[in-house]
């Protein structure tokens, strides 16, 4: 199963160490990682999106809310909260008619189109990491040259 | 209110640990730790020379084991600090409360692999329970002061101090604080009433119940209040190899230690018993051998300080968070309010005593003079109670859980989750200096002492008369053994070919060495040691070829034991 973990901790340095070296550690995976100072600057939130069975998740968060350097570790209801995921995707443009379906494509998943050349063209798109794979999917076929993803940032709904 | 002060980083440091009560530093100085030894001149704080850094961590280690306050090592930087490195994690894996300051190189040279630079807050990371490196001066107060709490309190474990050069010589305007806050850090301390009561219900309503005390009954020194409890409501009670000691041996519902060389009786008992109170373990491998066979048909009440234990190795239908000393105390409160007190006439109570009194008879054991159950009863019967032991690793420490019975709770000491071999006789050695006047024994291997002799050094100059009593089977005999179970007895790498001689290893460091090669010359052996103002090893040659038994192969169930044929 997959798993949203929201951790709050002290804006300090080597912190973001300790934390990919408990997964390490303690033989879990990370799938995505952000990280970003928060509105008040002693603190930073990660958001990791990891996956294991329901014993792992909670073992993974204990371990988290274990460690000093952690102030709040919340595994988020998927549910009850806004994540997204910010993508790049260098695409090719193989034809005349390229362009026109990828821009078709790309407005589909209200994406934005930059950099657009005679031959290739990149796409910009925050979405949920389901989305962002359904789009992949589908651009596959054009060719996709290069990607760029920034892992998931989340917030919990308010009164949720 | 605390006045302000203008002081060296260094002299903060020795002034902080003098403020937490620190009456001593096992160490050894090098070039980046110089200024906090400079201190030692001006500070009531002794200083213990140690041989190598390691020793340093054992000794604090067995010290804060013993005393239940942070025991304190120096060691420099590079070198020094990476040998005090398995210390650190000795402690971390047995959750004992130590203090590790290192030197580091000036903050301007820290990154450019400077002479004796070690990356020693990354290394040490994921084995302490916290680790420091001021990066001013005026940090270093409260550095100690948050430092000192965090490895004693909730779970107890080591903290780094790592401390660069400069850092140690800069003056800063210096307060110690009384108060301080770490936000991220809430040792469970109230007590979990609603939990306690269902595990009551749990307990009453079992037909096999036991009790299982882990290593953090003894942290807790919770003795009384798991006494109280298995006499009330008629518990047997099995511990695992860390919480030896923590009910007494001797007491007619005490079963030994369960566990892969665990007691033939606790072993069958734990595997018939439906209902478990476990308190402070982590049901290691070790302990329950195969998970899936420790939980068939048995309901689990975890009670442990640490949250994350609870579901770990185990799950467990009763969760009790918070110090066991705490819940325990709860625990008998309301069986006293209930009125509730059984009496020893249940089935399974009558079946558990005639187990216990079956293996009693008819374990069998090494045929010769020198068995190691026959040297470790005899080692029992002439020590006083409420002397300290410490094991080192393999099968002497083993054949102690088997066979040297505590008697007073609370003075038995291993090294069980990492299994440092070296770790006993330091470890003694802190022992001793916390409590100085009752005899401290390390009962050990040849193998073992090996890795750590040369603090014969620390016990001699610094008169610290322990007694090392080495079963010596001049192998490295855990290792044999398994070689001789599981791989068709090809022997390699295990000999130790009776080098060195310990008998003269001792005299030369000024210790006293004797030899014991009949009950008769271990009689005088042991009362000359106890009685002796000068560190002792007794050198007692034994069988190479004696295995301990009963043995749980890894990987198999607590009830599958090879029993000696």
């Amino acid at each position: 199963m997959w798993a949203i973990l929201s951790i709050l901790v002290e804006n300090k340095p080597g912190i973001l160490f300790k934390v990919t070296h408990l997964f390490r550690a303690r033989n879990f995976n990370i799938d995505s990682i952000s990280v970003g100072i928060t509105e008040n600057p002693d603190y930073s939130k990660m958001t990791i999106t990891t996956y294991g069975d329901e014993k792992q998740i909670d073992q993974v968060v204990k371990q988290l809310d274990k460690m000093i350097d952690t102030v709040q570790v919340e595994r988020l209801d998927e549910l009850k909260t806004v994540f997204r995921e910010l993508c790049l995707f260098k695409i090719k443009l193989s034809n005349a008619n390229d362009s026109m379906e990828v821009n078709k494509l790309a407005n589909a998943y209200g994406g934005k189109v930059h950099d657009v050349k005679s031959d290739s063209l990149m796409v910009e798109l925050s979405a949920t990491p389901e989305q962002i794979k359904a789009f992949e999917e589908l651009a596959k076929p054009f060719g996709i040259i290069d990607v760029a993803r920034t892992g998931v940032a989340a917030l919990q709904r308010s009164g949720a | 209110m605390s006045k302000m002060e203008t002081m060296t980083g260094a002299k903060a440091l020795m002034t902080a640990m003098e403020k937490e009560g620190v009456k001593q530093v096992f160490g050894l100085p090098g070039g980046a730790n110089l200024p906090m030894y400079d201190e030692f001149a001006r500070c009531d704080i002794r200083h213990i020379l140690v041989r190598h850094e390691q020793s340093a961590a054992h000794m604090a280690d067995g010290f804060g084991r013993v005393s239940r306050k942070p025991g304190v090592c120096f060691a420099t930087s590079g070198p020094g600090a990476t040998n005090i490195l398995t210390g650190i994690a000795t402690a971390q894996a047995d959750s004992a409360p130590m203090i590790a300051v290192t030197g580091q190189v000036p903050v301007n040279m820290i990154g450019k692999d400077a002479f004796q630079e070690s990356d020693i807050i990354g290394m040490a990371n994921p084995v302490v329970k916290y680790a420091f490196q001021p990066r001013s001066a005026a940090e270093i107060p409260e550095v100690v002061k948050k430092g000192f709490f965090i490895a004693e309190s909730g779970r107890p474990g080591p903290v780094l101090i790592d401390i660069p050069k400069d850092v140690q010589t800069n003056e800063a305007q210096m307060d110690f604080p009384d108060e301080f806050k770490i936000q991220g850090y809430h040792p469970w301390a109230d007590p979990d009433v609603v939990n306690v009561e269902r595990a009551i219900d749990m307990l009453l309503h079992a037909e096999k119940p036991i009790i299982l005390a882990g290593g953090g009954t003894i942290i807790s020194s919770a003795f009384a209040e798991l006494q109280a409890v298995a006499e009330t409501l008629m518990l047997p009670v099995v511990s695992t190899f860390k919480g030896k000691g923590a009910f007494p041996e001797n007491h007619p519902l005490s079963l030994g230690p369960i566990g892969m060389h665990g007691h033939a009786e606790a072993n069958k008992m734990m595997a018939e018993a439906d209902c478990v109170l476990a308190i402070g373990t982590r049901f290691s491998d070790r302990s329950v051998g195969t998970f899936e066979a420790f939980e068939k048909r048995l309901k689990i009440i975890h009670m442990d300080v640490d949250p994350a234990e609870i579901g770990k190795n185990q799950s467990a239908q009763i969760a009790v968070v918070g110090d066991v000393k705490v819940n325990l105390r709860v625990m008998v409160k309301l069986l006293l309010q209930k009125a509730i007190k059984k009496t020893d006439e249940t089935p399974w109570i009558k079946h558990v005593k005639e187990t216990k009194a079956y293996w009693k008879e008819n374990l069998k054991l090494h045929p010769g003079e020198m068995g190691a159950a026959k040297i470790l009863r005899k080692l029992r019967e002439l020590l006083p109670k409420e002397s300290l032991i410490t094991t080192e690793v393999g099968q002497h420490q083993m054949w102690a859980s088997l066979f040297y019975d505590v008697i007073q709770p609370g003075t038995f000491f291993s090294s069980t989750g990492l299994g440092t071999m070296g770790w006993g006789f330091p470890a003694a050695l802190g022992a001793k200096v916390a409590k100085p006047d009752v005899p401290v024994v390390d009962i050990a291997g040849d193998g073992s002492f090996s890795m750590t002799e040369n603090s014969l050094a620390t016990a001699v100059l610094e008169d610290i008369p322990v007694i090392v009593f080495v079963l010596n089977n001049s192998t490295l005999g855990m290792v044999a053994q398994w070689q001789r179970t599981f791989y068709d007895r090809r022997m390699i790498g295990v000999e130790q070919h009776g080098c060195p001689d310990y008998v003269k290893l001792a005299e030369s460091y000024g210790a006293q060495g004797i030899r014991a090669q009949s009950m008769d010359e271990l009689d005088k052996a042991i009362k000359n040691a106890l009685s002796s103002d000068v560190a002792t090893v007794i050198d007692i040659p034994i069988d190479p070829e004696e295995d301990v038994l009963p043995f749980v192969a890894p990987g198999t169930s607590l009830s599958d034991m090879i029993l000696p044929s």
